[in-house]
């Protein structure tokens, strides 16, 4: 184990409550996610930071979470002192950046941490790119919920370290496309319809026009699996907090309408194709005794989109973002209880989807 | 398998579209994907930043700007070749080359969010000074250039005295 006076908190389902709450929209809008990058007067940024004061910031950002209030009870987590699998969980879980974790050679960096609610997905990490990028998840299309949540955060954090705040330029950020608000909203959106009539592109590069953008499932620079799209506010400064997310929320849900309205022309014109397609995708992962992430991730969208549709009854949505989560390698691992080689993966996988779909429909 | 697109490059996004009431499979790579509109593409806040920093216009902005930040050494050339600042007071050096940038990047360089104002203890902008004064004092050893240290010392002592 680990050198040092007590063993890190067990991860758990920490981080997981989201996916309790279904949510409006929770058909389509798999999760909002708000998160604030703050960093502290007097320390060079994180990247700059020597070992030593990366681990003092560490300390008064443990102390002055362990102190905030709408945290509750809260876990905080020290990334250098967990094992490999755990950090991966908490990626999956995207509670933590790739950035934070580090690379499999290299590791985390000195006094990289992770503070969480114990009950919800409320938290912060600390000494990523910016010394704090407080952070929250919701399942569902809720970005106004998750602002109000987070702007408490920010005011108790604020009031217990002393954050760096330039009259003209707002609160300062190791990257200037972070700087003013700190804030980036986004929501995690399964768009099949728009997929299948090929519409995506053009209301995609539409978005682009308007100050928002887009990305595939893990974030910048990966690319996009299972028709599912993240959507953020592009730039951080020159709007109120409030007028950023108002207006993600209004284009969400622009969104949102034509995604519907592709859906409804699938049915009315191609309901053949499209029953097809979303039993075959049922039948797969009912049945099937190898599954790579990929594979099932699009198949999971076919799944989605017939419950959406109602032309399967079982199971319900959350059991589809649920596998989406506990499917993951470093996940399948955990519950195997040893590591698991791509083959193994796959099989795992596999027998793991069979028994969540057995389980939702004998419910 | 190779891209039925292009049929140079591996496989990697299986596109389903509709069309006619037909339904047709597409195995993609990445770049055809990426052409039909469905891989991960919108213009990321990061490379949009880089490519104001790179471009000719950027190399105007920055050029100027000699003078390295007090505090922690970044320069003009670090933050274009990264797109990171060193530390806040990176603001404070290159103020007037920020404030253009990012009004291209944003749109606007004034924010219009909440309002700091901090009441945390240690906000003390004597701490501030200290801790710049320190962090010159670590670079200077660094360097080699004991006649500054020497002057930061010397400047370090005289306000730990007074507190």
């Amino acid at each position: 184990m680990t050198d040092g006076p007590a063993a890190p908190p067990p991860i758990g389902t920490r981080g997981l409550d989201w996916l309790d709450e279904e949510g409006p929209d929770g058909d389509i809008v798999v999760s909002s996610r708000v998160r604030l990058a703050r960093n502290l007067q007097g320390y060079s940024f994180s990247a700059h930071a020597t070992g030593e004061e990366r681990e003092a910031l560490l300390g008064k950002a443990r102390a002055a979470t362990e102190a905030a209030g709408v945290l509750e009870e809260v876990d905080f987590w020290e990334i250098p002192r967990l094992d490999p699998v755990d950090r991966l969980l908490l990626l999956e879980r995207r509670l933590v950046s790739k950035e934070l974790i580090g690379g499999p050679e290299t590791g985390p960096r000195r006094g990289s941490g992770l503070a969480l609610a114990r009950t919800r997905a409320l938290g912060m990490m600390v000494n990523e790119e910016d010394h704090l990028r407080l952070q929250t998840l919701r399942g569902g299309f809720q970005l106004a919920a998750a602002w109000r949540d987070l702007d408490q955060l920010d005011e108790e954090i604020g009031a217990r370290l002393p954050y760096a705040f330039h009259q003209e330029f707002g609160f300062l950020t190791s990257c200037p496309t972070n700087v003013g608000t700190g804030l980036r909203a986004s929501v995690f959106i399964h768009l099949p319809g728009l997929v299948l009539t090929r519409q995506i592109r053009k209301v995609l590069e539409g978005m682009g026009q308007l100050g928002v953008t887009y990305r595939g499932l893990y974030g910048e620079g990966s690319r996009i699996v299972g028709n599912l799209f993240q959507i953020s506010n592009q730039t951080t400064l020159g709007k109120t907090e409030e007028d950023l997310i108002d207006q993600l929320e209004r284009l969400v849900g622009r969104v949102i309408g034509y995604e519907k309205q592709a859906r409804a022309v699938l049915l009315r014109e191609a309901p053949n194709v499209l029953e097809d397609k979303v039993w075959r995708a049922y039948g797969i992962l009912c049945h099937a005794r190898s599954l790579p992430f990929e594979e099932m991730m699009n198949l999971l969208s076919g799944v989605r989109l017939g419950i959406s549709l109602k032309l399967l009854k079982t199971p319900r949505v959350d059991v589809i973002s649920r596998m989406m989560i506990h499917a993951q390698t470093a996940h399948l691992a955990r519950a195997a209880g040893r590591r698991l080689d791509e083959a193994d993966a796959d099989a795992f996988r596999a027998s793991y989807v069979r028994r969540a779909l057995n389980d939702a429909e004998s419910h | 398998m190779d891209c039925e697109n292009c049929g140079e490059r591996k496989a990697k996004i299986t596109l389903t579209e509709i069309e006619n009431n037909e339904m047709r499979t597409l195995n993609l790579c990445s770049t055809c994907a990426t052409l039909k509109g469905v891989a991960a593409g919108g213009s990321a806040p990061m490379a949009d930043l880089l490519a104001h920093l790179g471009g000719s216009a950027g190399d105007n902005l920055f050029e100027e700007a000699g003078e390295a930040c007090e505090y922690c050494g970044t320069g003009a050339a670090d933050f274009r070749k990264s797109g990171r600042l060193g530390c806040p007071q990176c603001y404070a050096q290159f103020q007037r080359q920020l404030r253009a940038l990012l009004r291209r990047v944003h749109g606007s360089s004034q924010h219009m969010g909440k309002v700091y104002v901090s009441t945390a203890p240690d906000a003390d902008p004597e701490q501030v000074r200290l801790s710049t004064l320190r962090r010159r004092l670590e670079r200077a050893v660094e360097i080699e250039d004991f006649e500054s240290a020497a002057d930061l010392r010397d400047a370090i002592h005289a306000l730990t005295e007074v507190s």
